[in-house]
């Protein structure tokens, strides 16, 4: 079967910020993006999702790789300094190119 | 044995659990509903005592109330500024944060004050709703000054669009639309459960506050001080504007121990996402961890007495 290889950005970050983050991202070019609730631990401290002032929010996107450093560059320079989060980014095969 | 409100013991059970790191923990969607529950029964309780009343809300108390919920952070910043050191950022935060109020120690409050058969002003949920915002918005202003780099527009809309405004104005709205017969068939949910639902709600806040107390290590001594003290400072300033306002002895206590709450759900998102340089768990703890338990426990009965003292002037 034909595959197309794209590039997955995962973000994960304090649940406070997924407004602001979601209107960053559509404002970059991306489509669309899954964001669930997640918890775990850091350098800044354990982070539970069942209190949403302290919660975590887990974000990916595919998109293509310009986009992909575009949302990197972004994101690093807007929200690294005060929050917490981190992104990583890995290639995926999708099946429809179109799409993402 | 003394008589402990059942309610308070759960929230010390919570408490218990989350120190112990007991195998005790209530799912993300059970907090939303209890406090769903919670928010509306205390919306329509107020809106059908004001189709009962007819009364409406007096400009001058209105005027009080935005006044009171503007100016509170003013002291907590300059007490956090100059005697915990604390930065700029940071307090103006724990202004924002104890300016505005906590919705869950005025149902801790509506649940004693009905156990005690204390009468109060119908209108008190409305209090709740206009002193939340002022605060916070007065907290980003002194973090920030009228500069432009804060995003005003979408931060009002969540602001006045939150949750708990939502809740509390629409419970309102229908319970003074539909009036005390219409609210007959839905009564027992919302009104007859209303001491069982805060009891849940209560032990889901121990066990957050249980887990809160961990992020305490910084300004710890300070916190704690302050988390106890500018609460009673609070109810003595909201305790004698309710006087000055003409509120009956049962409303002084409403206002009083408003004004010694502190928020832990609406100020610490916003202030979150426009001043992102506070420490958010500065903030949290000491609202959650020290104020809301120091209120519910100590502080509703103290206040109690100092509301009785000033009425009687």
């Amino acid at each position: 079967m034909q595959h197309y290889t794209r590039r997955m950005v995962t973000i994960v970050t304090e649940s406070a910020l997924e407004r602001t983050l979601v209107a960053e991202l559509e404002a970059l070019g991306v489509r669309g993006f899954t964001i669930t609730d997640a918890r775990g631990k850091g350098s800044r401290g354990l982070r539970q999702s069942d209190w949403a002032p302290e919660g975590n929010i887990r974000v990916e996107v595919i998109c293509d790789p310009a986009v992909a450093d575009r949302v990197a560059a972004r994101v690093r320079e807007k929200f690294y300094d005060h929050y917490a989060m981190i992104l990583f980014m890995q290639d995926v095969s999708v099946l429809r190119s179109d799409k993402f | 044995m003394p008589n402990l409100d059942p309610v308070i013991l759960f929230f010390l059970l919570g408490a218990f659990a989350g120190l112990a790191k007991a195998e005790l923990r209530l799912p993300a969607s059970i907090y939303d509903f209890v406090s769903t529950l919670l928010l509306l029964a205390i919306g329509l309780k107020g809106g059908v005592e004001l189709a009962r009343a007819g009364e409406g809300i007096p400009p001058v108390e209105l005027a009080a109330l935005l006044a009171l919920g503007f100016g509170m952070p003013i002291p907590v910043f300059l007490v956090a500024r100059h005697l915990g050191r604390l930065s700029r950022a940071d307090a103006a935060s724990l202004g924002a944060h104890y300016g505005s109020v906590s919705v869950g120690t005025f149902a801790v409050l509506i649940g004693h004050l009905a156990a005690q058969g204390i009468p109060y002003e119908a209108r008190a949920p409305v209090w709740v709703v206009v002193l939340e915002v002022p605060a916070i918005l007065a907290g980003i202003v002194l973090a920030r000054g009228f500069s432009g780099d804060v995003a005003w527009k979408p931060l009002l809309r969540e602001l006045l669009l939150g949750r708990s405004i939502v809740l509390l104005l629409g419970g309102l709205a229908i319970g003074w639309l539909s009036g005390p017969e219409g609210t007959a068939s839905i009564q027992p949910l919302f009104f007859g459960l209303f001491k069982g639902i805060l009891a849940l709600f209560l032990l889901e806040m121990g066990l957050i506050a249980a887990t809160q107390l961990g992020a305490l290590k910084r300004n710890a001594v300070f916190l704690v001080l302050f988390g106890m003290l500018m609460p009673l400072f609070g109810a003595a300033v909201g305790a004698l504007l309710g006087r000055a306002i003409g509120l009956s002895p049962g409303g002084i206590l409403v206002l009083a121990t408003l004004a010694a709450s502190a928020s832990y759900i609406a100020a610490p998102t916003a202030m979150r996402t426009a001043v992102p340089e506070a420490n958010p768990a500065l903030s949290l703890t000491a609202s959650l961890a020290v104020t809301f338990p120091f209120n519910i426990i100590i502080g509703i009965p103290i206040y109690q007495r100092l509301a009785t003292l000033v009425a009687s002037f």
